[in-house]
């Protein structure tokens, strides 16, 4: 045990995720020979993110004023919404460069376990969002988890009755690696999925 | 296949031992509570990740260590492989194969096969559905490690159903208010297909068995009698054959999910699928629980664990065999039969507290064990 303000910095950093009692310390001892100037810019990071940041009112991602750059953008198509658990899902599509219609974040899967039913998602919101006829066809982009792919089944039964295209992201193989080191089940699914090669 | 080496530290009544093993048949006698059992347990554990004595890995770790170590040498086709498992009670477990970085501890499961006889056998006629469900499960990860995967991604939507229905019981119970049922029909279908993957395995699985308990057990048995195995399903009525195709058991499971509701929210747990399930086993006309003799009972226990040995076999490599203390419970005649039975496998490892429960014909190198330490005779 360290004395007073050593201490909670690190008992703080501890509780942060993927920070563990070892991780804290060394974070905390190198924040205090760090220069004041720097310090100083880290903690109004912190405090900026927590004032500034909001939640897009269309999509719930990550936003600095009420609607986040993408749901603003008019070049994105409005047709198309993919749907996603978390912010950092959207950062991992925009990646890809391939994806350009315009993203719903739930917030999480739904997971009795954790007490997490479909109410403590953004489900509500997507409904409205779908029910203004804009919308043609609705991506289903949860993670290939039991949990994942429970909230995409739930929707897809959800929006049927609108007659929307309703599509899931492929699970299967990685590209650029080895037949031989996919486990049983990607394999399998990259069986059930596979498709014809058309010349 | 065959066990060269096993090393353990900190395992149950061991703070380390070190026991070199060759092919064909070994014996560990000593008195009862010297830790005889400890050592075939081990080796039960890495083919299987789990003890056949308890259900949870905190008594495997000696009073006062935090973690256990377990390291084998298999020896199969001329080649070895070194498989490390460090159990951590309450956390992750941790594996290594061939000294390289960690494993996860499910890759390791097909590596080594064992079948193993034990006092415990018994319950298999005589206990629980869940022991017979265990042996059933036990064959299937043996045979084939994915299975593995399928019982846990079934154990998986079990836990997340479960929870859905115990929490939509509570809000019905104590605020009478309609619980919120949106989500179960998603829950439904999942339960449905992992449930009929497994499902299919296992019947399938039985009717594999069938043939091969009913000659070990008419090998063993002196009295006669027709061992007659049935998989007995949650989801379809008492007495039907059911095939193992996996669209129509899905179907099934369905059908019956949709026909339990009313009676799953009352209770609050899911009372349809292969966790309900039960093999059920007749001699005869007479279901054997209840109705064999002990005798009876101990021959059609050995008979199961005899089938499943033959089964590995017939797939192209011979399991460890392992007769732990099995000798003490059975008379002098199936003691005799069942020795004749085992001895040509690649491998065979006896413990007895005596030397006179071993029948002459598994006779074979002897180690003493003795307060913790195995030594050669």
């Amino acid at each position: 045990m360290y004395e007073g303000a050593v201490q909670n910095l690190i008992d703080e950093l501890g509780r942060l995720p993927g920070v563990g009692p070892k991780s804290a310390q060394r974070i905390a001892f190198h924040l205090l020979s760090a220069e004041t100037a720097d310090v100083k810019r880290l903690v109004n990071a912190l405090v900026e993110v927590k004032e500034r940041v909001r939640f897009c009112a269309i999509c719930g991602n990550v936003a600095e004023e009420t609607e986040c750059r993408i749901c603003r953008d008019p070049r994105r198509d409005a047709a198309v919404i993919c749907v996603v658990e978390e912010s950092k899902d959207v950062v991992a599509i925009e990646r890809t460069r391939e994806f350009r219609g315009r993203y719903h974040v739930l917030g999480g899967a739904i997971s009795p376990i954790e007490g997490v039913g479909p109410d403590d998602l953004r489900i509500k919101e997507l409904m409205t969002r779908l029910s203004d006829g804009q919308i043609t066809e609705l991506i289903l982009a949860t993670d290939p988890n039991l949990e994942g792919e429970a909230t995409a089944t739930y929707l897809a039964r959800l929006v049927k009755p609108m007659g929307l295209k309703v599509t899931r992201l492929a699970s299967g193989l990685p590209v650029g690696g080895d037949l031989e080191y996919a486990d049983e089940v990607t394999l399998g699914r990259a069986f059930e999925g596979r498709r014809s090669l058309e010349f | 296949m065959y066990v060269s080496q096993l090393q353990l530290a900190d395992y149950r009544s061991y703070a380390s031992a070190h026991v070199v093993l060759e092919p064909g048949i070994s014996t560990f006698i000593g008195p009862n509570g010297q830790g005889k059992t400890n050592l075939v347990e081990a080796i039960g554990y890495v083919a299987t990740l789990g003890s056949h004595r308890v259900a949870t890995d905190a008594p495997l770790v000696r009073q006062g260590a935090e973690r256990a170590i377990v390291r084998a040498e298999l020896v199969k086709d001329g080649r070895t492989a070194l498989v490390e498992l460090e159990i951590n009670p309450g956390k992750a477990n941790r594996a290594r194969l061939n000294r390289s970085s960690a494993t996860r501890p499910r890759d390791i499961l097909g590596l080594l096969r064992t079948v193993l006889f034990a006092p415990e056998d018994l319950a298999l006629v005589k206990g629980d559905p869940g022991e017979r469900r265990r042996f059933l499960d036990e064959l299937l990860i043996a045979r084939a490690p994915r299975y593995a995967g399928v019982r846990s991604d079934y154990d998986r939507v079990l836990k997340q159903r479960n929870a859905l229905l115990k929490s939509a019981s509570a809000r019905f119970f104590k605020q009478r208010a309609e619980p919120d049922l949106s989500t179960l029909d998603v829950w439904d279908d999942h339960l449905a297909t992992a449930g009929a993957e497994l499902l299919a395995a296992r019947i399938g699985l039985v009717a594999e068995l069938q043939p091969l308990v009913a000659k070990a057990y008419g090998e063993l048995a002196s009295s006669g009698g027709l061992p007659v195995l049935h998989y007995r399903g949650s989801a379809w009525p008492e007495g039907t054959e059911v095939p193992a195709d996996r669209d129509r058991l899905a179907g099934l499971l369905r059908d019956a999910l949709v026909q339990a509701r009313p009676q799953e929210l009352q209770r609050g747990v899911s009372l349809v699928g292969p966790h309900r399930d039960d093999l059920y086993l007749r001699l005869d006309e007479l279901p054997a629980k209840g109705y064999a003799s002990q005798g009876e009972s101990w021959s059609y226990a050995l008979a199961l664990r005899l089938a499943g040995f033959e089964l590995l076999r017939a797939d192209g490599d011979d399991p460890v065999l392992i007769l732990d203390d099995v000798f003490a419970e059975l008379d002098a005649e199936r003691r005799r039969r069942l020795a004749e039975h085992v001895r040509t496998a690649e491998q065979v490892l006896v413990s007895a507290a005596v030397p006179g429960d071993i029948p002459d014909e598994l006779v074979g190198r002897r180690f003493r064990v003795q307060g913790g330490t195995v030594e050669r005779e």
